[in-house]
């Protein structure tokens, strides 16, 4: 039986631990804000970016570019975005797992890995995966310059044959409660040639290019796979922070919960040593007469 | 009334314009160009530059981009951009910095990425020019 002296102090330890979750639930808050907004105002562009690319693809038909060249597959590169920092209830775990049930240990060969974030770097380094490199910071907000250098690495790769494909494993933002690990091909690009075929894109096959579909090709693609990488860094990130608010939130809730029950247990104490005193006092008092 | 047709701009951080226009003209990488309704298919590669907006009641706006691609098609023009910024949001006195940053790295050779340095300098240069424009 925990003395009142004792439940006091647990008392004291969980409420410091709730603020720190309740204030990392806030922080978490002030972040999914600023990262959703990011990673929603970005695909319109991204959309747009794979339609062009799409009815460029079709319409310069018989125009190849090493990027688009499909290889027999013998070393795949699978990027997984991950998080740098923990307490974010299982979003790092759903994609670790993703990637164990995606690529159980016995067929491994030939694939690479490229962690980035922390935690992924944590996670592959440990285990029986090949890593090719690693990202280890991944940072807060979204950086444009980060996702940049990324992508050049990655083109860089490929076209060094250095691996065959490319994909990206990371976690596409739905709503605050709700997360979807995906793995999206990225290298060789393969422009979608179902929507080619549909009536609308008929007309594509006249469009004027200006200088040349090759130049368009030059600047655009880079642009494309940076936007890629991009979109899924930013994604990853606003699903980290609405893991890490809900968890958070979830933890100062228990908090609450577990103060509660406490605070309850000690009053009980409390309550029971004074009505020893009582009775001792009064049989004390009793035995006098 | 003249025909109008439909002006998206879509940048990798935000949609800016999306709206019906009469005509505009755009910085392609072989000179600038102008839209109007009905243009034939048409997809080019966008230099730093004025985008010259006309809309239907008249106004007409004048926006930096700062590169990306413009395509055209079925009575729409959508602008793929790296940035764009309306003339009156533009920071003349930031610019005027970044100018004269780039001037100055331009003489530390090797000091500082040339191609980096060049590209941050026409920039700067686009966005004094399009606040000088707006004025005048």
């Amino acid at each position: 039986m925990a003395t009142l002296k004792q439940i006091r102090r647990r008392i004291r330890s969980v409420k410091s631990t709730q603020q720190i979750t309740r204030a990392m639930e806030m922080v978490a808050a002030a972040k999914l804000k600023r990262a959703t907004d990011r990673a929603l105002a970005s695909r319109p562009y991204a959309r747009k970016a794979a339609e062009v690319l799409r009815s460029l693809a079709g319409a310069a038909g018989s125009l190849s570019h090493p990027l688009f060249e499909e290889r027999p597959v013998a070393r795949k590169l699978v990027v997984v975005i991950a998080s740098d920092k923990g307490l974010c209830g299982s979003y790092n775990m759903t994609v670790f797992r993703r990637m164990e049930n995606e690529y159980p240990r016995a067929n491994r060969s030939g694939l690479l890995l490229y962690p980035v974030g922390r935690r992924a770097d944590a996670y592959f380094g440990k285990r029986p995966w090949e890593l090719i490199a690693s990202l280890p910071e991944l940072g807060d907000q979204t950086n444009p310059q980060k996702a940049k250098r990324l992508a050049a690495e990655l083109v860089q790769l490929y076209l060094d044959k250095k691996v065959d494909s490319v994909s990206l494993v990371f976690t596409r933002y739905v709503s605050v409660i709700s997360r979807r690990v995906v793995e999206e091909p990225l290298l060789p690009i393969v422009p979608d040639k179902s929507a080619t075929a549909d009536g609308d894109n008929a007309a594509n096959e006249n469009y004027i290019f200006e200088p040349s579909p090759e130049a368009i090709f030059e600047t655009l693609l880079p642009r494309y796979i940076e936007n890629r990488v991009l979109q899924a860094m930013s994604e990853s990130l606003a699903s980290e922070h609405a893991a890490r608010m809900v968890s958070m939130g979830a933890a100062s809730k228990n908090a609450k919960e577990v103060i509660e029950r406490l605070t309850l247990e000690g009053n009980k104490l409390r309550q029971a040593a004074i009505t020893r005193e009582i009775s001792e006092i009064v049989g004390g008092v009793e035995a006098l007469k | 009334m003249a025909e109008t047709f439909h002006l998206s701009v879509l940048t990798p951080t935000a949609s800016l314009l999306d709206e019906e226009v009469e005509s505009a003209i755009f910085p392609g990488s072989e000179g600038y160009l102008g839209v109007l309704a009905h243009h034939a298919p048409l997809l080019t590669a966008l230099i730093p530059g004025k985008i010259t907006v006309r809309r239907p009641d008249g106004t007409t706006s004048l926006y930096a981009v700062s590169g990306g691609f413009l395509e055209v098609s079925g009575n729409r023009a959508n602008v793929l951009a790296d940035a764009l910024e309306e003339a009156g949001s533009i920071d003349a006195a930031r610019a005027a910095r970044a100018l004269e940053r780039a001037r100055t790295r331009m003489k530390e050779h090797g000091k500082w990425d040339t191609t980096r340095n060049e590209a941050a300098l026409r920039r700067a240069q686009n966005r004094l020019g399009v606040v000088h424009d707006a004025k005048s």
